[in-house]
């Protein structure tokens, strides 16, 4: 095969930060002949490349859409900040890594959205692109713009942009679609006539078919389909058989360094416990496992495929998974003689996964993760976190017991009913710890002498399909606030010395709650910063409240109507017309329940009737077990 | 066992740093399943050694890379294994057997041989060609080194084994120390010769690839050099 070309002159990459962001071959990704396929995909995370290239998800598709002989997958990222200056001086179109054509000449432009601060990104993705921004301004040859992910549960901020919002797991529906494109570019159709097609495919939805009005106070009147035969309600796709499905077993490898830069093993989706602040863990349900047998299989493939030194478990509640110790006990002996190191994110902290750490982290070196989101009890109770304190002190002697003297503690602040007294728990919490330590750990034994006790809080962001959907998020004062009594807190306990608090900013954190329950009328807004130069907004260095603030009231549109509001139960959410399997009265019973400080029980003890089940599968149809140790 | 590994680095993937070629052949030997030793203590790594990094942006023909290995199948074998979990522009050309007595491959390293093209519409105005014989007839030709410890004059004459231009072509070759104490980049030489008639090199001018990498076997204050893996064996 003759070199490939570059997109970019050797007098660009020279000057750049970077270069390898841009070019494309690394190991194992896919090279196919344009002349032979029918469909050409441009896959793109919205985020540079190192941030994009540790994503499972594109991997997943990636994989799937290369798997059928007439499409051709190829991805792209945001071009970092020098190059994007570049581009737009020398009228460069963004391009695909693998091929290095411009993304405009593509069939299909697939942008996942991860979090609401790379919106922006997605503007600069299209604009880089050459694509008209407004879904409404492309012509006939224009890439069809799909949009999925989790944030595409409330697409409405972004429905100006898309052509067609994807809901639910990528594995199901592209098939579909592809199928329906090439059908309708045969018969010579036009664009609008694809895209009303799609809008009646299961789980597409198509923002220019359906409009919405409005009440005096600014609420949602009305969302509505705009013709006959336009589905009222998108329900979400979802994989159910999680074993017989696509799975990347060749991943793409980055030259550079990456975030995630080891084998990443997907045990399931979805997750039991009910945290009512969590919208992954109603997004993905029900809890779907994927089989051990076919997990062993895929771990022992991808070493083999890739050559990575680690592996991974990825779920969002690891500890949870039925076959857990069978799956570790193999890992251990298969990767202890492929020099092979484990990584074990999102376990609960107990015996049992305390000895597997022990096995597979040099435990003076790592640190212990505990994330109990509240000080108190009672807030615990309100979030439904069943972590108690006991169960945390008690995780926390035998793991000093067994060598570690680094602890994380993760927080929230600005949770619904929220006291000083809650976050005054964030700190006596983190002294009893501390005093665990000394309590455990004889004089004789302590090596180096001090505990590190390493306490986060980020700011609350209530969110779309959560039991608190409904709840006002706090002020950027209210946070600072809320962040300095914790820190006087902490400087007050007795072991203070032995505990780092750390904070973030609380600008971001409320225009992500404007973004994340917000509606079409965002679309100026965001807009509207871009076009200002803003992008990158998920970079503290880049991201500039100012202009965003600016925006909104240039659009006439209030950050507090959106974030610092709380919702009436009758409100028309812009997300209303998504079924996402948990339905909004369970929703609005477990908000009930918050107020009330009442816990709901996991999936595995007993069925809280979310709604989920009519999915005919997964945690749903298993049979229940009576105990539970938390 | 040690193996000295020659490869070709070409096309895009001249843009990999040295770190990237370092984890991207980390990966690569446990995909062709080499039996490579690793490191004793808490965190093992494989243990290989570069002989020179090169620059981004620069092609090459002879890189070396060496490895201890437990065992091989034969030479060949590893060379294909290798070559067939690669990606295109990195490809192994040679693997051969080192003797015990070999040096490590950085310190054996004394010189390095270059090609340079001008890229069209760069070149200089003086004439190159017959430029030459006067710059390489000086004793002396200091340069400003740009050090941690500040700016420092060094001469790079010594260091300039050979240097020739190709007949109707704004190609040069020229053979120069690569060692850690002295070595020159040939950037470094054409600017000097540029210097001396007033010109400067016009931004990304050239375009070099590294020919070959030297190891001195000579004796006596002899100069012999020797491609680095002239010592090694093929078994």
């Amino acid at each position: 095969m003759s070199e490939r070309k570059l997109a970019l002159s050797d007098d660009i990459l020279l000057r750049i930060e970077k270069p390898v962001r841009y070019i494309g071959g690394e190991y194992n990704s896919v090279m196919k002949d344009p002349a032979k396929v029918s469909v050409r995909f441009a896959m793109c995370f919205p985020d540079v490349y190192e941030i994009g290239m540790s994503h499972l998800g594109i991997q997943i598709l990636y994989d799937m859409f290369n798997s059928m002989g007439d499409v051709w997958c190829e991805r792209v990222y945001s071009p970092w900040v020098d190059l994007d200056a570049v581009m737009r001086e020398q009228h460069i179109p963004l391009f695909a890594l693998e091929s290095q054509d411009p993304v405009k000449e593509f069939d299909f432009l697939g942008i996942t959205l991860q979090y609401e601060m790379c919106y922006t990104n997605v503007l600069q993705v299209l604009d880089l692109a050459q694509i008209p921004v407004n879904a409404a301004d492309r012509g006939e040859d224009c890439p069809i713009v799909i949009g999925g992910g989790p944030c595409s549960y409330n697409p409405e901020p972004l429905a100006d942009f898309f052509d067609i919002f994807y809901i639910g797991e990528g594995e199901t529906r592209y098939r579909d679609l592809l199928n329906l494109y090439k059908e309708c570019r045969k018969q010579g159709l036009h664009r609008v006539q694809f895209l009303r097609r799609a809008a009646k495919l299961p789980g597409m939805y198509v923002p220019r078919f359906y409009d919405v009005t409005y009440k005096e106070d600014g609420t949602i009147e009305r969302f509505f389909p705009m013709e006959e035969g336009i589905p009222e309600t998108v329900c979400k796709e979802i994989v159910m058989d999680m074993t017989d499905t696509y799975y990347p077993t060749k991943p793409v490898i980055p030259f550079i360094k990456v975030t995630q830069d080891r084998v990443v093993l997907e045990i399931q989706r979805g997750c039991i416990r009910g945290c009512r602040f969590c919208q992954a863990g109603q997004l993905y349900r029900p809890v779907r496992e994927r089989d051990v047998e076919t997990l062993k299989k895929y771990a022992l493939e991808m070493l083999e495929n890739t050559g990575y030194e680690e592996i991974s478990l990825s779920s969002l509640s690891s500890s949870d998974y039925s076959k857990l110790p069978e799956l570790v006990d193999f890992l251990i002996e298969e990767c202890s003689k492929r020099h092979v190191n484990i990584s074990l994110p999102s376990l609960r902290i107990d015996a049992f996964s305390l000895d597997v750490m022990s096995k597979v982290q040099d435990v003076k070196k790592s640190s212990l993760t505990f994330a109990p989101e509240a000080g108190s009890q009672r807030l615990r109770n309100v979030i439904n976190k069943g972590l108690t304190t006991e169960a945390i002190l008690k995780g926390a002697a035998l793991a000093f017991e067994g060598g570690w003297t680094r602890v994380k503690l993760y927080f929230m602040l600005g949770l619904p009913t929220e006291t000083e007294e809650d976050i005054r728990g964030i700190a006596e919490l983190s002294n009893q710890i501390a005093a665990t330590y000394f309590d455990t750990v004889p004089k004789e034994r302590r090596a180096g002498g001090r505990v590190q006790i390493v306490a986060s809080t980020s700011f609350f962001v209530p969110k779309p399909f959560t039991a608190f959907q409904w709840a006002a998020q706090c002020t950027k004062e209210d946070f600072l606030d809320k962040a300095y009594l914790t820190r006087t807190a902490i400087s007050e306990q007795l072991n203070q010395k032995s505990i780092k608090y750390n904070w973030h900013e609380a600008d971001a954190s409320v225009m992500e709650g404007v973004l994340a329950r917000g509606d079409r009328r965002l679309c100026n807004v965001i807009r509207k910063v871009y076009e200002k130069g803003g992008f990158y907004d998920a970079w503290g260095e880049y991201y500039d409240n100012d202009r965003w603030l600016q925006s909104m009231e240039e659009c006439g549109l209030s950050v507090s109507f959106y974030a610092h509001r709380e919702r009436s139960l009758d409100e028309i959410f812009p997300w209303d017309f998504i079924d996402c399997g948990v339905t909004k009265e369970f929703l609005k019973q477990e908000w009930e329940k918050a107020k009330r400080e009442e816990n709901s029980e996991n999936c595995r003890q007993k069925c809280q009737g979310c709604g989920a089940a009519r999915f005919g599968g997964g945690i749903c149809f298993e049979p229940r077990q009576s105990s539970d140790t938390d | 066992m040690r193996l000295r590994i020659k490869f070709k680095k070409y096309g895009p993937v001249r843009y990999t740093g040295h770190l990237d070629i370092m984890r991207f052949f980390q990966k690569a030997i446990r995909r062709a399943q080499i039996d490579v030793v690793y490191s004793n203590g808490f965190s093992p790594h494989q243990v290989m050694a570069f002989a020179a990094p090169l620059g981004v942006g620069l092609c090459s023909n002879g890189e070396y890379m060496d490895i201890e290995v437990h065992s091989i199948i034969s030479c060949q074998d590893v060379l294909e294994r290798l070559n067939a979990v690669s990606v295109p522009g990195i490809e192994i050309i040679s693997v051969k057997v080192l003797p015990d007595s070999a040096g490590n491959a950085m310190a054996s390293v004394a010189a390095a041989s270059y090609t340079v093209v001008f890229r069209r519409g760069r070149e200089p105005v003086t004439d190159l060609r017959a430029a030459l014989p006067a710059f390489l007839a000086r004793d002396q030709v200091l340069i400003n080194k740009e050090t941690k410890k500040g700016n420092r004059e060094v001469d790079i004459r010594p260091g300039i084994f050979q240097l020739t231009m190709e007949e109707g072509h704004w190609t040069l070759r020229m053979l120069v120390d690569a060692s850690s104490s002295g070595n020159i980049k040939p950037a470094q030489v054409m600017e000097a010769i540029l210097a001396d008639h007033n010109e400067s090199l016009k931004e990304n001018a050239l375009i070099i690839t590294r020919e070959d990498v030297y190891t001195d076997i000579g004796a006596s204050g002899k100069r012999a050099l020797v491609p680095l893996d002239d010592i090694g064996i093929i078994c």
